[in-house]
């Protein structure tokens, strides 16, 4: 435990690449049993039935004064350091190996683990304590990705990373096929690749100056950018599944779709809401998100349908190494042997020129689509966000000015700043909160709203502080939706701060009602 | 109490605690720039942090200065001063004020940890007690410096190709970082940015044993691998620290405790080396200094307030202009 501490501690504070690697490698190399137990920790695989955020906060709660570690966490930004940090009891034990450590957690009866884990807490260094809860919570957030692992194990035993990739997700802890072949003492791991969640294809934003200079639009097709949930629908004679873009199994939420859809193939595409194959806006499959049952009820309200944009597999056959035109094919030839009212296809925006292009784009004015694809047509179907294959063109955001009310410190890698704002817009004499963002400025915006917000504070309710009323911020946003858990009624979907508006005197920002009619909620 | 305001300032006789603008009669508890500053007509303080202000601001930073040892008695009119250490820098000091019996201490920057770099803080009784609270939260709680002084000195071992750059302020810091390496058998010559040589000279003048050191210059670049360089904190992210051969840049600051703000920092091998008390100490010198009102200055006060009013002491926050959070040490 101590050295894999060591590492994690290592890793966040290094910002070369390479160095990280090194430091993977080393770890990698002498390691034998716990290895296995780092690769899950560090690709996020593993974690613990019983032991939350909540429950951590619950133990804590038990040690030290409550607002003692609110205001401590309030400063720190990060719930793994900050109980690692105030944690009362200084005497460590001896250091437990990770794997042993991890196999008793693991034993926990759930009556008893309160008692259990604060022992266990009590006996481990600052170090070594941060890791268990970064372990606890999931998400380490120390800046390795699983593609760097993957390459730092490819690059020690002299393997493509590709060829990791390729049988990642057919791979189980505790990784012994994996780890034999890396060493070369067995042959590749044989994986059932029909089965599989396929990692998918990723799309990079476009730069329009510059890609469409550079790139010939024949070459190119587009599709409107649906605005649902990304899925893969994996199909075949014994079972249908659904996953999200995550690798999550979302089967259960969605039976219509499982209950219908026949044939024998891996499909791509966008989950949306609608009936006779007409979306009817995200706000409405909301209604269907993070569920994990659908009632008859539900189904009916807002009924749910795929419109599938790719294949990855048909009968059997891996078409990934296929070009996107070739796929296409396959997919409408999918698509006509299998009808159902489930699945349509996302039809192709035919162009010639990138001018030509940008008027439809321009000429998106619902809120259906986010705006459009543009896909190489000979591209492989390539796992993750290569370059220079699939780009993403947004249509232009609405804006909007507000004034920043509230502010909070930020977690992460913006903690200690204030980065959190919360803006609003007039109710006659007063102020109503329509958002909040946290992203969307400059470094050097954040500082000047920092400052503002540590010189100006007229309140303060814990960890906001609430200031004067002189910054104005023009907000983007993606939508919004009326919403009745908000004092405003409105919910906006994805604000960030665009920039900040100096020009502009406070008494000319709009009212609620205003707002409400410009963005046509009323 | 209500002798002297939010500002540190007494009205009655015209006396201010380390002012941040130019003032008639300054009582300075040490030689750092938010506390210690240029242009007042007369300056009290230990000798040492005259010492420092004249090597900082030239002879002339003020008209008149007041050298006072710690415990000599300084009165105006019926207020009796005395200096008392701080522990905190050389020539740092607390201000016991003394009127018609009520005592009250002003702190100034303190700590409680042993430091061979200056006399060791003195708890003194009082009444009123106006404390710092830099690392006013349960999370600060400093470990051992000698532990964090091996860590650089195992990493310098390790990593002979590297040049070990460590980030320190120019005054106090820096020096002590020098001393416990000596502490610690560290015997190579120490390699200072110019603008720490002056402040080392002074230092060594003043029989601080920081040993042997030489300010960086234009040596070949290879020169610098497997050495130690003290260079102020700005220093680290300017271009003065890309010469370097393979630059490991550490940080030597109570702040370092904190993963999260060496990553923002870019710092890759933290020192939790404070010269503030942390979070026990200062619980522990408001407890054992009787004083039944607490005030508190600069830093993260909010937690300590609501400690203090749990304790049932009479405790306010003060917000001293110009030291607002975070930037001093």
């Amino acid at each position: 435990m101590k050295k894999f501490s060591y590492l994690l501690h290592n890793l966040i504070l290094t910002p070369s690449r390479n160095t990280k690697i090194k430091l993977l490698q080393d770890y990698f190399k002498i390691l034998d049993i716990n290895r296995s137990y780092a690769l899950s920790i560090l690709s996020d695989q593993l974690s613990f039935q019983f032991i939350k955020a909540s429950k951590l906060r619950e133990l804590v709660y038990e040690q030290v004064d409550q607002h003692l570690f609110d205001y401590s966490y309030d400063y720190v930004g990060d719930l793994a350091e900050t109980i690692s940090l105030i944690w009362p009891t200084k005497k460590e034990g001896k250091s437990q190996n990770l794997s042993t450590l991890i196999e008793n957690i693991k034993k926990i009866k759930k009556s008893e683990i309160n008692i259990e884990f604060n022992k266990i807490l009590n006996e481990l260094s600052n170090n070594e304590r941060w890791t268990l809860i970064k372990i606890c919570t999931g998400g380490l957030r120390i800046g390795v990705s699983e593609r760097l692992v993957k390459t730092a194990l490819a690059d020690l035993y002299n393997k493509s990373v590709n060829e990791i990739e390729e049988i990642w997700h057919g791979l189980e802890f505790p990784y012994e096929n994996l780890f034999q072949w890396l060493k070369n003492e067995t042959s590749k791991p044989k994986i059932d690749f029909k089965k599989l969640f396929h990692p998918m294809m990723l799309a990079n934003p476009i730069d329009e100056e510059k890609d469409f200079k550079r790139l010939d639009a024949n070459e190119f097709q587009a599709e409107y950018k649906w605005d649902g949930i990304r899925v893969q629908l994996m199909v075949s004679s014994k079972s249908v599944s659904l996953y999200s873009r995550t690798g999550d199994n979302i089967s259960s939420a969605f039976p219509e779709i499982i209950e219908t859809t026949k044939g024998d193939a891996v499909i791509d595409g966008e989950l949306l809401v609608g009936r006779n194959f007409k979306p009817s806006g995200f706000n409405d499959l909301q209604q269907r998100l993070n569920r994990k049952k659908a009632s008859k009820d539900l189904q009916n309200k807002f009924p749910v349908f795929i419109r599938a944009y790719d294949i990855l597999f048909y009968k059997g056959k891996d078409l990934r190494k296929l070009s996107l035109f070739e796929r296409r094919n396959y997919l409408e030839k999918f698509q006509k042997e299998n009808k159902t009212n489930q699945i349509d296809l996302s039809s192709i925006i035919n162009f010639s020129t990138w001018e030509e292009l940008t008027k439809y784009k321009n000429n998106i004015h619902d809120d259906l689509n986010e705006g459009v694809m543009i896909k190489l047509k000979n591209s492989e179907y390539l796992p993750g966000r290569k370059k220079g294959y699939w780009y993403k063109w947004k249509k232009n955001p609405k804006l909007v000015d507000a004034i920043l009310m509230y502010a909070q410190r930020g977690h992460g890698k913006r903690s200690s700043y204030y980065s959190d704002f919360t803006f609003g817009v007039w109710n006659e004499s007063e102020l109503v909160p329509i958002g909040k963002a946290y992203s969307g400025y400059t470094d050097k915006e954040l500082l000047v709203l920092d400052k503002f917000i540590r010189n100006n504070t007229i309140n303060k309710f814990g960890p906001v502080r609430e200031v004067k009323k002189e910054i104005i911020l023009e907000v983007a946003f993606d939508d919004v939706f009326p919403s009745t858990r908000h004092k405003s009624g409105v919910a906006m979907r994805f604000p960030r701060i665009h920039r900040i508006r100096w020009d502009k005197p406070v008494n000319e920002v709009l009212t609620i009602s205003e707002f409400k009619k410009e963005f046509k909620l009323s | 109490m209500d002798f002297i305001n939010h500002q540190l300032f007494i009205k009655d006789i015209n006396v201010h605690i380390d002012p941040i603008l130019p003032k008639k009669t300054a009582i300075i508890t040490h030689g750092h720039a938010d506390h210690a500053r240029f242009g007042h007509d007369h300056v009290i303080a230990t000798r040492q942090t005259i010492d420092i202000m004249k090597i900082r601001y030239g002879d002339k930073c003020a008209k008149k200065f007041t050298p006072l040892r710690y415990g000599q008695k300084y009165s105006i009119k019926n207020y009796d001063f005395t200096l008392h250490p701080a522990g905190h820098i050389l020539g740092s000091a607390q201000v016991l004020i003394e009127k018609n019996n009520h005592r009250l201490v002003i702190t100034g920057d303190y700590k409680v940890g042993k430091d061979e770099t200056c006399k060791n803080f003195k708890l003194v009784k009082c009444d009123t007690l106006i404390t710092e609270a830099t690392f006013g939260l349960p999370i600060f709680q400093h470990p051992d410096p000698k532990d964090e002084i091996q860590k650089l000195i195992r990493s310098v071992k390790i990593n002979k190709n590297n040049c070990h750059i460590v980030g320190a302020y120019a005054l106090g810091k820096a020096q002590r970082v020098m001393n416990l390496l000596r502490q610690q058998k560290y015997n190579e010559t120490i390699y200072i940015h110019g603008s720490l040589e002056k402040l080392c000279q002074y230092y060594s003048k003043e029989k601080i044993n920081i040993g042997k050191f030489e300010k960086v210059s234009s040596k070949d670049k290879n020169f610098y691998e497997g050495k130690i360089i003290i260079a102020p904190p700005s220093a680290l992210k300017d271009r003065w620290s890309r010469r370097f051969p393979n630059p490991i840049i550490c940080m030597a600051s109570g702040w370092m405790t904190v993963k999260q703000r060496a990553k923002q920092q870019g710092i890759e091998l933290p020192l939790v080396i404070s010269d503030h008390s942390d979070w026990n100490e200062l619980l522990d010198t408001i407890k054992k200094s009787n004083a039944k009102n607490i005030l508190i200055t600069h830093g993260q006060e909010d937690a300590l307030v609501y400690y203090c009013k749990k304790q049932n002491l009479i405790s306010k926050p003060l917000s001293i202009q110009g030291r607002s959070d975070e930037e001093i040490e």
